[in-house]
């Protein structure tokens, strides 16, 4: 029978936070700058120019069909040397921006399909009642579309959300510890591995299906 | 044939069916009818069982459905069920629809069953259509193989739930004429539906039901000359007047 | 360096690996390899479980639909890497027998392999559980009451009835789990299985020519991509049943 050793949580604690405060640093950061772009390349998707909507469907296949870990290790070897051109040695810790770039990027392209379907589900005849009142077609993509587009995918962008927060744990490959790098560490360090796995695993499923259960409370509020 | 008795089903707080009772006796053709929410289709399912009820007996053939021994599978085999919106099996061409429970529940062998299923297409004037695939037919083709389905597995009684409800106005007339053909022939029948021309032409007897409650039960000829309740006129003028 | 592909010396590709098992084109190629091998492996599991928990969740009553959705939370509730460092750190520790072999009588590949499987399997369960859930769901009441009215019972109405309609009607959604299951697999790199990410990263180490590298092993996960796509192309095709459309 295993020996379970849990001593090493408790002093562990404060940098636990530390490595939980970063991963929802990361995410956040995805979030935003995830939705703003994803939102741009949706639209450009749907867009009659045949040019721009190429590229949007480039952009958003190409990412969707590597592995996040490719694109993690491509943001880090870019990053740094692009970074180095523009501005030389930059403020911050590399790996957290390229981690910021890369899950940014990468998630943009989730979101606009999320978006897209969104956008597609609103019928037709609200861009006939917009364009028969004077608006232009932006008008219109602005303030009649976007809005009932996002109210109906807000549960789906929340969904996303999650599975962003539980992916951040995948700085690990390029060796940015978050919360759970932190654990992995610390359980590493003190032989007590079991033990912190256990405890991250434990941590991520309280939060994570928390979250879920609120945004299935969500859903069921919003839907008629 | 068939002996419902004092039957009360809730669902959750919303109380469904309210103490029904009443008897199909073998070779006799009821109709059940009654506004929609009256809880018409709920009762013919609980015959079967693919509805429990809380209260009451229902008695198949002497075999009681809510009982804790009795096997559902075996008595659903004796009972056939026609669906308002036929319910064939997409993935199966029209003869094996006819075939599967067949084979798989009755354990006939596959020349049995074939012919069995050929011979009930013929009866129902499909016999030009058995390799097709379900969604290669029309409604009322579709109804009358649902019929034939139920009607492979030899029956002791066969329950409608709204058989044509879910048809083009031109397809009703095909499967009534089935429907009344198979009353001719003697077979027992609880049949919930709007069609009041099927019911006078074939109908035993007429079950009007409002509000989960069966408020009148009366011979054909009775019902229809004689009037009963005003609920039961109300329902009739309004139904007839088209 | 500027990513130019004039710029870029590809011949690396045709050099000597540094482990002597061949050029780099070759090495590369054994990644692939072990991709495939632990993404296949992940979902004969994936689906086999999924399809079980799926239907407990459809079945009538409480016991089974509930171990469906506890076991559908739980695996999509904690993330993949930590499911993964589950199976490899805590498992061969925790559980009495099985742990042990696991620990003692597999060689490290096979560990690493394993582990990857099972995790990637398991994870993608609770995925294929929940499309096999919708699919059977999308074919409404009806089909399942139609059965039962001829007298099959439970077993019998799954098989005959309802999962042959569901499977067709989720084909997609499938394959875009597959495709999932492989991009997945990227994360066993962590405990060191020689799959193509990890394959890739070497590569980059050991000759300093990154760029290469990574253009090549992303053109790869590019190419087996459309290659699956295609593939289910033709299964949906092959499966599609004359006149139906999906489900109601």
């Amino acid at each position: 029978m295993y020996q379970f050793d849990w001593s090493s949580i408790p002093g562990a604690l404060p940098y636990l936070w530390q490595g939980m405060a970063r991963t929802l640093q990361i995410t956040v950061t995805a979030i935003i700058v995830g939705i703003l772009l994803g939102t741009v390349i949706a639209v450009l998707r749907l867009s009659k120019n045949s040019i721009l909507s190429s590229l949007a469907a480039l952009y958003v296949n190409g990412f969707r069909s590597i592995p996040l870990v490719m694109v993690l290790l491509w943001f880090y070897l870019l990053v740094p040397s692009v970074i180095s051109k523009i501005m030389g040695q930059p403020h911050m810790d590399i790996r957290l921006l390229s981690a910021f770039v890369a899950f940014s990027l990468f998630e943009a392209s989730y979101y606009a399909e999320i978006i897209r379907a969104g956008i597609q589900s609103i019928s037709k005849g609200q861009v006939s009642a917009g364009l028969a009142l004077g608006m232009n077609s932006g008008q219109t993509m602005r303030l009649i579309i976007l809005p009932q587009a996002f109210r109906r995918m807000t549960p789906l962008l929340l969904t996303q959300a999650v599975i962003l927060f539980q992916d951040t744990s995948l700085v690990y490959v390029i060796g940015l510890a978050e919360f759970f790098g932190v654990a992995y560490n610390t359980g590493n360090r003190d032989g007590t591995l079991v033990e912190l796995l256990l405890f991250a695993g434990a941590v991520y499923l309280v939060i994570c299906l928390s979250a879920s259960t609120l945004v299935r409370i969500l859903q069921r509020r919003l839907a008629p | 044939m068939i002996s419902i008795k004092n039957i009360s089903k809730w669902y959750g707080d919303f109380h469904v069916l309210k103490d029904c009772s009443t008897e199909v006796n073998k070779g006799e053709v009821v109709v059940v009818c009654g506004p929609s929410g009256s809880g018409k289709s709920t009762l013919i399912k609980c015959v079967n069982g693919l509805e429990v009820f809380q209260k009451g007996e229902i008695l198949v053939d002497g075999v009681s459905v809510g009982a804790r021994g009795t096997k559902l599978s075996k008595l659903r085999a004796r009972v056939g069920m026609v669906f308002q919106h036929f319910e064939l099996f997409p993935h199966l061409r029209v003869i094996d629809n006819l075939c599967v429970a067949q084979l798989k529940v009755l354990g006939r062998s596959k020349a049995e069953a074939t012919e069995k299923g050929l011979k009930l297409l013929d009866m129902v004037g499909l016999q030009a259509h058995t390799q097709k695939f379900p969604a290669q037919l029309s409604g009322g083709q579709q109804q009358r193989v649902a019929i034939a389905r139920a009607l492979a597995m030899d029956p002791i009684a066969m329950l409608f739930d709204e058989p044509t409800s879910a048809l083009d106005p031109e397809m009703i007339k095909e499967v009534l004429d089935v429907m009344v053909k198979l009353a001719q022939e003697g077979m027992t029948m609880m049949v919930v539906t709007h069609e009041m021309g099927f019911a006078k032409q074939v109908a035993d007897r007429v079950i009007f039901m409002d509000n989960g409650q069966i408020v009148e039960d009366r011979l054909k000829t009775d019902f229809f000359s004689k009037p009963g309740t005003d609920r039961a006129q109300q329902f009739l003028s309004k139904i007839l007047s088209h | 360096m500027p990513i130019l592909a004039a710029g870029l010396d590809w011949s690396i590709f045709f050099q000597p690996a540094f482990d002597g098992s061949g050029n780099y084109l070759r090495f590369l190629f054994v990644g692939f390899q072990w991709t495939l091998f632990v993404a296949v492996t992940g979902w004969i599991i994936a689906f086999v479980v999924g399809s079980i928990v799926g239907v407990f969740r459809t079945l009538p009553g409480r016991v089974l639909p509930t171990l469906g959705t506890v076991y559908v939370e739980v695996f999509r509730n904690i993330p993949l890497l930590v499911q993964l460092f589950l199976w490899y750190f805590v498992f061969p520790d925790i559980v009495p027998h099985l742990g042990t072999w696991f620990k003692q009588s597999l060689n490290p590949l096979l560990q690493q392999f394993l582990a990857g499987a099972l995790c990637l399997g398991f994870f993608t369960a609770a995925r294929v559980a929940e499309q096999v859930r919708s699919g059977i769901n999308s074919l409404g009441a009806g089909q399942r009451a139609a059965g039962l009215a001829l007298g099959f019972n439970i077993p019998q109405v799954y098989r005959i009835v309802l999962l042959p309609v569901a499977y067709r009607i989720i084909i997609p959604t499938l394959t875009s789990e597959f495709l999932n299951i492989i991009k997945n697999s990227a994360v066993a790199s962590t405990i060191g299985l020689i799959e193509l990410s990890r394959q890739s990263q070497q590569l980059g180490e050991f000759t300093a020519h990154w760029y290469e590298s990574f253009i090549a092993v992303t053109l790869l996960y590019g190419i087996i991509n459309v290659t699956v796509m295609t593939i289910s192309r033709f299964v949906e095709k092959f499966t599609r049943l004359p006149g139906y459309v999906g489900g109601k």
